[in-house]
């Protein structure tokens, strides 16, 4: 029933880092493929995160349904660029070299396939850093880190709120689900749009009505404990930044600099192979 | 109003996020048009912008819909991230004029409400999202604009219909200072 990605505990040198570092070498990681489409880049990124990726013992079963939406979403958006604009990669690229038509206005071109080829080797880099920021981070060890590296305790509360009760919301979810359609509210794609909203808030209204009591619940509790008195706070689940921290955060901060430089040498992002 | 960022605000952004989240997995197919369909989780948002303010709005859209979408998708799409924040922000910067808690969202603010929601989303899917999609991604301007405009649509339907009503239900609630009546 579980299809999100979550923490599993495992004794990996990726499951000792301090969540906060995980954090940037993500967001690094994520900016960097997003900025470059040079090919050789990326490809150097997917083995490093293919690397990765086996090096924290991630199982199949932890993340293949995820990644199997993703990678439906990843057709359905190639797909797309090609109908919306089959010579993306001719504007891109400079040239034209047509290896077949298909229909008037959509021929297939070399430089087209080379463009979607980037795309989807783009999503490959970060798909995989993803799966490891997700389980590989204790979320209570997360929150103790952020406020470590100067985030308000408040802020990093909040995160670590919102981590420890999507489980919860989530179980509150399947059973409200469950009790309207025992009440014969069906949920398929039949019925007209209309009454789809109207179903569909025969879920949110219990649910989101039920998350305001637990606000006012958990929030007065935490008042009577005196949260928010004090300028700082103790963590249980608090980690030291090691010597791996910033060996990882060196590494990250040079590696992504170098592929910026590399994929700007040549005046742009891209990458062309054919000048 | 007591401090500006407390405790209920603390927890709202958690709570809060957990629940956008959650309700990334529904969704309502549009049917007419492929790949598009109406997103519950905004109109949450919305409830949760016009109730807590603009920064519990703009945190969860954020936290939100970096985490439901590396959760649920094992990827983030950055450029559709930030707009999240537009729209929050944007509807909880009217928070105390819709008065939701002291039960006076009737009327006149669902009006406020409505215009307030088109011209956020507009300003956060037609304007935003495309132009850093262009800017982050290098996808095509043609292609983005068209998936900015139906998100566009999709959000101005869900939020004017299932924002509205849940805004309106939740202060008839919340607005009774007791349920006991007084006998004649």
């Amino acid at each position: 029933m579980n299809r999100l990605l979550s923490y599993e505990e495992k004794d990996t040198w990726l499951h000792h880092l301090s969540g906060i570092t995980k954090l940037i070498f993500f967001i690094v990681w994520c900016f960097t493929s997003a900025l470059t489409y040079d090919t050789r880049v990326l490809l150097v990124m997917i083995a490093i995160s293919a690397a990765l990726y086996v090096m924290s013992k991630t199982e199949w079963r932890q993340v293949s349904t995820v990644f199997k939406f993703v990678m439906f979403f990843m057709v359905v958006n190639l797909v797309a660029i090609f109908l919306f604009s089959p010579y993306q990669g001719t504007e891109i690229y400079g040239t034209k070299t047509v290896l077949a038509p298909l229909f008037p206005g959509h021929a297939i071109t070399r430089e087209e396939l080379f463009y979607l080829f980037n795309v989807l080797i783009k999503y490959f880099t970060v798909v995989p850093s993803v799966f490891i920021f997700m389980v590989t981070t204790d979320p209570s060890e997360f929150a103790a880190s952020m406020n470590h590296i100067g985030i308000p305790y408040t802020g990093a509360y909040s995160v670590s709120l919102a981590l420890r009760y999507i489980p919860d919301v989530q179980a509150d979810y399947h059973r409200i689900r469950n009790a309207q359609e025992a009440r014969g509210i069906e949920m398929s794609s039949k019925a007209k749009l209309t009454d789809r909203i109207r179903r569909t808030s025969s879920i949110i209204f219990p649910l989101l009505f039920s998350a305001m009591e637990h606000i006012d619940v958990v929030s007065n509790a935490m008042e009577l404990r005196g949260f928010g008195k004090k300028k700082r706070r103790t963590w249980y689940a608090y980690r030291k930044m090691k010597r791996a921290d910033v060996a990882v955060l060196i590494l990250t901060a040079v590696f992504s600099a170098a592929a910026l430089v590399i994929t700007f040498a040549d005046g742009n992002r891209f990458w062309n192979p054919w000048v | 109003m007591k401090k500006k960022f407390g405790i209920r605000e603390v927890v709202a952004i958690g709570i809060g996020t957990a629940l956008f989240v959650v309700l990334t997995e529904v969704q309502i197919p549009l049917g007419f048009v492929p790949n598009t369909s109406l997103q519950p989780r905004m109109a949450v948002l919305a409830f949760l912008s016009a109730i807590f303010g603009p920064i519990v709005g703009a945190v969860i859209g954020i936290l939100g819909h970096a985490l439901g979408d590396a959760l649920f998708y094992g990827s983030v799409w950055w450029s559709w991230v930030f707009p999240e924040a537009i729209v929050g922000a944007g509807i909880g910067a009217f928070a105390k004029k819709f008065a939701v808690r002291e039960g006076g969202f009737g009327g006149k603010n669902i009006f406020l409400f409505n215009v307030v929601q088109v011209v956020a989303n507009a300003v956060a899917w037609i304007l935003a999202a495309p132009v850093l999609d262009i800017v982050v991604y290098a996808e095509p301007a043609n292609k983005v604009f068209v998936q900015g405009a139906f998100a566009f649509l999709g959000n101005i339907i869900i939020v004017g219909i299932l924002g509205s009503l849940l805004l309106a239900a939740y202060s008839r609630i919340a607005g009774q200072s007791s349920s006991l009546k007084k006998e004649d």
